[in-house]
């Protein structure tokens, strides 16, 4: 299978001097066409800056990242980026948060050609009743359904999902998961998710990688999830092989939990310090009652 | 008190909405029919009743404490003026002035804060005086009428009024100018905002000239205005006291919406920046698209001030430029010391203050129609 993107070795910190902290350390990852990724770890393990780095918002300090081949930029529009809080312009309706996107990637069509792909892709996320409301007055899911039909507007070659769902209620959060899936399953890209709930990446993704917790962040070996699609949630929770996989994941990471907990152990130096006990020759009142 | 009761249930209270148990059964017939009840705005008439009778009783302790307040200085004047009579001339020249301030002579009156009386006189005083010189401005127009014709034929200005202007010529001149001054601080500060908002180097490079001159007062604007504007402009036809109000006006005023737009745009969502990064829009759209519209809200809040500000510098520009309006209304009632001169310049006072009060709420409906986020304006 063809490699649409990859990390090599890469590594990337923020800061300087005494302050710096190394976030990702040493990430090697290949990324398969038309495959569906997700990264799990827990919060603050950097996986934000691990999809920035394929966005390109940042740029690694050391390594590659590759992208068809070439090293990133920049951000680019063959790659649309779900922002984990939706990142919707709060001034525009859904559809003018839509067409700017649209507008930026198909500058050569004409009005109406932009208006129907517009249109198309807001029926997609089924938000034609609100395709004239703003941000504000939309709920959660609604939000992020809009920034959904924006990413994937652009037509990009690779769709990242920085904890798209993360926000949401577990209800919405599941009916968001099928229709992602859905979109994903007609048109076929290759997909990255981030996030933090195992269950969610194995409903969704072919192959689950765990993100070992930062700082120093390194990837885990990566867990084949031979589920076959389309993959219903409910019944899911009875599949052996789901089960079987949501145990490895979890025991993995839980152990990586205990680990991370276990390497905090701090040497306090105490002062040598005797307890002074009534009745012993350093007393201060028995002395002096002696004396 | 029983007869009373009775009636006052039978009546239907649809106002308030608390309809009697006596009415209960016909309102259940006609529900169908007034559907529409739903979607109205429910007017509470108890609490609308209950505030504006607090609001008039805060009025009447005003005018209240106000009118005992100058019955009080009065009496504090009138008697240190009859005491001071007495002492230079004798009784027979004090007796004679206990009678003149007490039968109302205008010569004699004591000089001191008005009553809420003598201020409504003035008030209608002013109002006829205006209605006066209308007359006497249309008499004028239609005097000149066939004279201004001729002149325009000639290619030369036609005759004007220049005659006193009226209370209300002056309040619009002073609104004029405040409006100009306004337009001239949106002028200036939006742009140089934006741009200082967007480079940290010029925010930087600026930010001391900024801090310089925002307190600087505004009879010095005035002055370092007058200065400029008198070489600059030496056409006599030209009305220099309303350009040197207005742009002093407008230069004193401005700092608000400036530091508050340079605030505005430096300080978008990070989110937005990212959203124009990755949408990869270019800078024009990236400043007009996302930065602008995002900062709306505080550039909005920085011309409210603004309008506030221009208002009451306003006043005291026009004062000194001489400028025809409200400012040089009250500098020149105090000086004229006529009988009712107080009066008027407690007159202007309150016009003064409301027309603030109006520019205040004008801006904050413009404010809720432009701002994305309504919740937070006041």
């Amino acid at each position: 299978m063809n490699c649409i993107a990859e990390f090599k070795s890469v590594n990337k910190g923020y800061g300087t001097g005494a302050n710096r902290t190394e976030v990702l350390h040493d990430i090697n990852l290949q990324l398969r066409e038309g495959e569906f990724l997700a990264i799990v770890g827990f919060t603050g393990s950097g996986k934000t800056t691990l999809i920035n780095l394929l966005t390109g918002l940042l740029q690694p300090d050391s390594g590659e990242v590759l992208f068809q081949g070439a090293p990133i930029k920049g951000p680019s529009h063959e790659r649309g980026v779900i922002f984990q809080n939706y990142s919707l312009l709060p001034w525009l309706t859904v559809y003018q948060n839509v067409a700017l996107a649209v507008n930026e990637r198909y500058p050569e069509w004409t009005g109406t050609e932009r208006d129907q792909h517009i249109r198309k892709f807001v029926d997609m996320v089924n938000l034609s009743p609100a395709i004239n409301k703003r941000p504000a007055e939309l709920s959660g899911g609604m939000r992020q359904r809009v920034a959904v039909a924006r990413a994937l507007s652009m037509d990009p070659e690779l769709l990242l999902m920085d904890e798209p769902l993360g926000a949401l209620d577990a209800l919405t959060r599941g009916n968001l998961q099928t229709e992602i899936l859905k979109i994903w399953s007609a048109n076929k890209r290759t997909a990255l998710l981030i996030t933090n709930d195992v269950d969610e990446g194995i409903l969704m993704a072919d192959r689950i990688i765990p993100l070992r917790p930062g700082p120093n962040a390194t990837l885990g070996p990566e867990f084949v999830i031979d589920v076959e699609r389309p993959r219903d949630k409910t019944q899911l929770n009875d599949h052996p092989k789901f089960k079987q996989v949501r145990n490895e994941v979890m025991n993995y990471l839980m152990d990586l939990g205990d680990a991370s907990k276990l390497r905090q152990t701090n040497t306090y130096v105490l002062p040598d310090l005797q307890p002074i006990m009534p009745g012993t020759r350093s007393f201060p009142f028995s002395r002096a009652k002696a004396g | 008190m029983k007869d009373n009761s009775t009636v006052a249930i039978k009546q239907p209270i649809h106002t308030n909405g608390t309809a009697s148990p006596t009415e209960k059964p016909a309102e259940t017939v006609s529900q169908k029919d007034q559907w529409w009840r739903n979607y109205m705005p429910r007017i509470d008439t108890r609490a609308i009743l209950k505030r504006s009778l607090v609001s008039l009783a805060s009025i009447l302790v005003f005018l209240l404490a106000w009118h005992l307040g100058a019955a009080k200085l009065y009496d504090i004047e009138a008697t240190e003026k009859v005491q001071k009579v007495l002492d230079e001339q004798g009784e027979v020249a004090a007796r004679e002035m206990v009678d003149c301030i007490s039968s109302g002579e205008v010569s004699c009156q004591p000089n001191t804060l008005p009553s809420p009386y003598q201020v409504l006189i003035a008030a209608q005083n002013l109002l006829k005086d205006h209605r006066d010189i209308s007359t006497k401005k249309a008499e004028f127009r239609q005097k000149v009428a066939a004279t201004n014709a001729d002149r325009r034929a000639q290619g030369l200005s036609p005759i004007t009024y220049t005659g006193r202007p009226s209370f209300l010529d002056q309040i619009l001149t002073s609104i004029k100018t405040v409006l100009a001054g306004f337009l001239l601080s949106m002028i200036i500060a939006i742009p140089i905002g934006i741009v200082t908002g967007l480079n940290q180097n010029l925010r930087l490079a600026f930010n001391w000239l900024i801090q310089v001159f925002k307190p600087v007062s505004p009879v010095v604007w005035l002055l370092l205005v007058f200065m400029i504007v008198k070489t600059v402009i030496r056409d006599p036809e030209i009305d220099k006291s309303f350009i040197i109000s207005f742009i002093s006006v407008g230069l004193c005023a401005m700092w608000a919406t400036l530091v508050n737009t340079s605030v505005g745009v430096s300080s978008v969502q990070k989110d937005y920046i990212n959203v124009a990064k990755v949408l990869q829009l270019n800078v024009g759209k990236k400043i007009f698209k996302v930065i602008i519209p995002s900062s709306i809200p505080l550039i909005f809040t920085g011309l409210r001030i603004t309008v506030s500000v221009a208002w009451m510098v306003l006043i005291a520009i026009e004062l000194l430029a001489q400028s025809p309006g409200l400012g040089s209304f009250v500098w020149e009632e105090f000086q004229n010391g006529a009988n009712d001169s107080n009066a008027k310049i407690i007159v202007a006072m309150f016009v003064i203050g409301i027309i603030g009060f109006l520019l205040d709420r004008i801006m904050v409906v413009v404010q809720r129609s432009v701002s994305f986020d309504k919740a937070k304006i006041a």
